[in-house]
């Protein structure tokens, strides 16, 4: 399977005055994880939510050139926003979801370990298990386009290995994947970008 | 699936705004509030019939502009800092339908108790029955306008330190047509001012979902 998920070219990104990144090309085939790595405050976050179309690319600053982002099909999107209503048990937050987007499978919800936390309502959930829960309900999207932005973050051991093989799966059914995280990845076949060779 | 998806966050957008998030903030505290402010007006003018009856429709409208001012910071702050908006924008669903849903929600989920709450708050004030027809068809009137405003200021001040107080801030003010035109109904031959509140509002309905959008859009 070559058939490209994602070309993205001559993206540049400012925010307010200060210039992130410039002249940043890439492209995603099926199948492929791409791990965009780089230390902190370098627009990993702004890189995500741009190729997820939440922000507009900035034009270049020499050649005033805007980039432009195709995807094929649709994306999902997890960042540090889990998207769930905080008043409401984590079953009712995720079956507002599943109305939208369709029904969490059941061995998702089991393998993120949420079974037993569905009466709780998400604003007691500690970090990590909010995390979790976006997840699932990045899950029951079933686009075949993931981004996910920081994913391990407040996870535990367990969790971080869980979340690399559903990675894992995702890809092998012919998903793509791109994850921001300034953390090591154990996913085989992952692509690394460098953001810092575009900063400016 | 896409109807089935707005009629969905329509249906949670009601639920959220009618008995609020996790047992708090519905929409009872902003009635009782209105009613509270219908109770104590008697005690701050004096407890004479003829002044209350004369006034006492004015004081219903602005005890309802000012009950309005309650839902405003959680009409669309929550759910823009769980990202919610973020993740229908994904799924193709432009910000205007979303503000349009959140609008309709809000009206719905405030105007019926209100008009509902009016009439207790009348019998209290000792109006005629003149008097709360003209006030009960100016809110039907107005009420719409009133939710569109509230909207759009809660849309603009989201995200925004202080956003609660400045939202009551610039609602105040946005409201005065609407005021203007259904309290002035109840002047004698002044129930023109009937169709004026609902002209107003039909105004204001039309525009919140684009200013609604674009403030979203900006705020990300």
């Amino acid at each position: 399977m070559t058939a490209t998920a994602l070309t993205a070219t001559d993206l540049c990104c400012r925010r307010g005055d200060r210039w992130l990144f410039s002249g940043l090309s890439l492209g995603l085939a099926r199948g492929q994880a791409l791990h965009i790595l780089g230390p902190n405050g370098l627009g990993k976050s702004s890189l995500m939510r741009m190729l997820a179309g939440l922000l507009p690319p900035s034009p270049d600053p020499v050649s005033g050139i805007t980039g432009a982002i195709a995807w094929d099909g649709p994306l999902a999107l997890m960042d540090e926003r889990h998207g769930l209503d905080l008043g409401q048990p984590l079953g009712a937050a995720l079956a507002f979801w599943a109305r939208v987007d369709g029904p969490v499978p059941d061995e998702a919800i089991k393998g993120l370990g949420l079974a037993n936390l569905l009466d709780v309502p998400v604003r007691y959930l500690s970090t990590g298990q909010k995390k979790r829960a976006a997840l699932a309900r990045l899950i029951g999207q079933h686009a075949p386009n993931w981004l996910l932005d920081e994913p391990l973050n407040g996870l535990d051991v367990a969790a971080c290995a869980m979340v690399e093989r559903m990675i894992e799966r995702h890809c092998a059914g012919g998903g793509a994947c791109i994850i921001a995280s300034h953390q090591s990845l154990g996913i085989p076949g992952l692509t690394r970008l460098d953001l810092a060779e575009y900063a400016l | 699936m896409k109807g089935a998806a707005l009629l969905a966050i329509l249906r949670r957008d009601l639920r959220l705004l009618l008995l609020g998030s996790g047992g708090g903030g519905g929409i009872m505290l902003p009635i009782l509030f209105f009613l509270a402010v219908a109770i104590i007006f008697p005690f701050a003018v004096g407890p004479d019939p003829k002044l209350l009856a004369r006034v006492g429709g004015g004081v219903i409208w602005l005890a309802a502009l000012l009950a309005a001012i309650l839902p405003l910071d959680r009409l669309i702050e929550p759910d823009r800092e769980a990202g919610l908006f973020e993740q229908w924008a994904l799924r193709g669903i432009s910000e205007e339908v979303i503000v349009a849903l959140r609008l309709l929600a809000h009206w719905l989920s405030f105007a019926p108790p209100l008009m509902l709450a009016t009439l207790p708050a009348a019998a209290l004030l000792g109006l005629d029955g003149r008097t709360i027809a003209l006030v009960e068809l100016g809110l039907l009137a107005g009420t719409p306008g009133l939710a569109a405003v509230g909207v759009a200021v809660a849309t603009i001040t989201a995200g925004l330190k202080g956003g609660a107080a400045l939202a009551g801030l610039l609602f105040i003010p946005l409201c005065v047509p609407l005021l203007i035109f259904g309290a002035g109904a109840l002047a004698i031959g002044g129930e023109s001012g009937l169709a004026l509140a609902g002209a107003a509002s039909l105004v204001l309905v039309a525009l919140t979902p684009f200013a609604g959008a674009a403030a979203l859009r900006a705020g990300r």
